[in-house]
């Protein structure tokens, strides 16, 4: 996939993020360098506890760095203040997590309007580019069943149906393929990938997954705390791939 | 995002019974105890209520209650009724005797002597006679209450026969004859009650040297009641209320003399206190259960108080519900109570009452998980 822009989407310098204090303190991220261009596909692999869930807490804004640099589509959290980054996650940035999140009571039609109606998006108005988001993502047949009618892998159709529904500018993915067998993990990624493509956002994916790493376009591998390692990636071979071919 | 916050209530049946289900058991306790307690407290002034015509009562400032009866000289009457704006003033007899039955039996009741010309402050009703029949000669006026319970005959199978018109008993070795059954209101003793006319009234008691119990007054046309009683005060050095005074100050009396409202207070606060624990307990355990949505939602940029005001929705549903099936339970049970000795009164004061305390108890369950929702750190969500 080709980057889109000159100025990266986001942009991390010297990051630094301890948990707790004293000898209990945990060096999660110990000055981690990154960018991440516009229109780009970036998986961080590692092991567990090498700081990848960190990372992408600071960089979707749900987390405060302690020192270092990071700006994000332009924007510095720390300048922004808690309200305005919330403001910001809630209109730029997606997010698609490892167990979906689908709130099990509402039909994925509402699952997915709820980040337009975060923004302040009229209900009816919401619903009905919901519905438009879940056709994209080839489950315009079952807006009105609950999440639990579906399986794994529709479940994260929906899901990301909701993180691009807002026509976010960056989209966070945390294990997206981790609960779903090989060949609908595959299929998650196509959409994802094709729905990048097509929208010239940008994606961060944290995985374990080695199977999904061809759908990168550059890959940051972490270890304690620190990104060792900066790779391209194969997504030249799924250039063509479209958000119809979601999986079942 | 309302909408939204009551689609994860409803959606969750189980968990969603058992929060109504404390609210409503909570409002049920404290609607049907505090009827309960309204309703014996309105049976202690019951012979005031049931008594409509005067506007004021007079009587020996030392009077507590209704019961606290502290005899007048005669002669008071007259001071009374020379007070300017007392339109007429009558005497009240008002005190204990003992009742010997046709069987043998003694029974104690309460006497009220009225005014022998125009027998003020009579039954409130009548089911059987006439109160002027009180003219007749030995008459006495017996309350169904205790016609049907108390006085009632025992046959030898035992079933019981009520006291009737033409029946006769004895009131201090005095012959009494019952020309009429009167409709009242069940009293806080419970005891018979026996109206007849002054004169015979303090016959049928033991002689003292004063045996006016209360002067009852109206006041003339256009004359405020409260200044009238001031003014009585003021006048015969007589203690004067109106109505609504003399029941307030015998509810006051049993509220601090009595164990009466301890003890409704404990039931009452038992259920307040059952019904937060529940309702938390629950409401608590629903929020922990969601707290992975509401992280999502706040890691998707929903504010803190948009958070807040789903919970709050919540929590303010929750009361409604819970609140609207506890006091139709409450009423149903009253309903249902209707004719037994039961005392239930529930006022609309009692219903604003209960619905703060249901209120009370589902925000103070939503202010335990509002401060897990707002101490969420988003964050959370990516760690599964």
């Amino acid at each position: 996939m080709a980057v889109v822009a000159d100025k990266p989407a986001v942009w991390c310098k010297g990051v630094v993020k301890t948990y707790g204090k004293g000898d209990a303190a945990v060096r999660a991220l110990r000055g981690v360098d990154l960018e991440v261009h516009r229109g780009e596909l970036l998986m961080l692999v590692g092991p567990s506890g090498c700081g990848k869930t960190t990372l992408i807490s600071v960089i979707a804004g749900v987390l405060d760095r302690d020192g270092g640099e990071c700006s994000v589509l332009g924007e510095d959290f720390r300048a922004l203040g808690p309200a305005g980054t919330t403001r910001f996650r809630a209109k730029n940035v997606g997010f698609v997590f490892q167990a979906f999140n689908l709130i099990p009571t509402l039909t994925i039609a509402d699952n997915v309007s709820v980040p337009l109606l975060i923004n302040g998006v009229r209900r009816q108005e919401a619903h009905r580019a919901a519905c438009e988001m879940l056709e994209k993502v080839g489950l315009g047949a079952r807006t009105g069943e609950l999440p639990n009618r579906l399986s794994g892998g529709q479940q994260q159709r929906v899901a990301i149906a909701r993180a691009l529904v807002h026509g976010p500018r960056l989209l966070v993915c945390d294990e997206p393929t981790s609960a779903l067998d090989h060949a609908t993990g595959g299929k998650v990624m196509e959409l994802l990938a094709g729905v990048a493509k097509q929208g010239g956002l940008s994606l961060v994916v944290v995985t374990h997954d080695a199977r999904i790493f061809e759908f990168a376009d550059r890959i940051a591998e972490m270890d304690d705390g620190r990104i060792v390692r900066l790779s391209a990636g194969q997504s030249h071979k799924h250039a063509a791939a479209a958000p119809q071919q979601g999986a079942k | 995002m309302i909408r939204l916050a009551l689609r994860m209530l409803l959606g969750d049946t189980s968990k969603l019974f058992g929060i109504v289900m404390g609210v409503t058991l909570a409002s049920l306790v404290i609607t049907q105890q505090g009827s309960i307690f309204v309703g014996i407290m309105s049976r202690t002034y019951a012979v005031v209520s049931d008594m409509g015509a005067p506007d004021i009562w007079v009587m020996d400032p030392k009077v507590q209650y209704i019961d606290d009866v502290k005899p007048l000289q005669d002669t008071e009457l007259f001071r009374v009724r020379g007070v300017e704006g007392v339109a007429w003033a009558a005497p009240l007899y008002k005190g204990l005797t003992r009742a010997r039955l046709e069987d043998g039996t003694f029974q104690n009741c309460v006497i009220l002597g009225l005014e022998d010309s125009t027998l003020t402050g009579g039954p409130p009703r009548m089911l059987e006679g006439k109160v002027s029949d009180l003219r007749r000669a030995d008459a006495v006026i017996v309350d169904q209450i205790g016609a049907t319970t108390r006085f009632a005959r025992r046959d030898a199978d035992g079933r019981s026969t009520p006291l009737r018109v033409g029946d006769e008993m004895e009131l201090n070795d005095r012959r009494a004859v019952v020309v009429g059954i009167s409709g009242n209101t069940r009293s806080f003793q419970s005891q018979p009650l026996i109206y007849t006319t002054y004169s015979r009234a303090t016959a049928f008691v033991p002689k003292e040297r004063k045996l006016l119990s209360f002067v009852l007054v109206t006041a003339g046309e256009g004359v405020d009641p409260a200044s009238l009683c001031r003014r009585i005060s003021m006048e015969t050095g007589l203690a004067a209320y109106t109505r609504e005074e003399f029941k307030g100050k015998t509810v006051r009396y049993f509220l601090e003399n009595t164990g009466i409202p301890i003890n409704f207070g404990i039931a009452v606060g038992l259920g307040f206190f059952v019904g937060t624990v529940i309702t938390g307990f629950m409401f608590f355990n629903f929020t922990m259960d969601n707290l992975r949505y509401f992280g999502t939602l706040k890691a998707m940029g929903a504010p803190g108080g948009r958070l807040l005001s789903m919970v709050v929705v919540q929590a303010v549903w929750v009361a409604l519900v819970g609140y609207g099936m506890g006091v139709g339970l409450a009423a149903l049970m009253g309903q249902l109570s209707k004719g037994s000795p039961l005392a239930f009164h529930m006022p609309w004061q009692l219903l604003v009452v209960s619905g703060l305390a249901t209120l009370i108890i589902s925000l103070t369950a939503a202010v335990v998980s509002m401060h897990k929702v707002l101490s969420l750190e988003p964050a959370a969500v990516f760690k599964g």
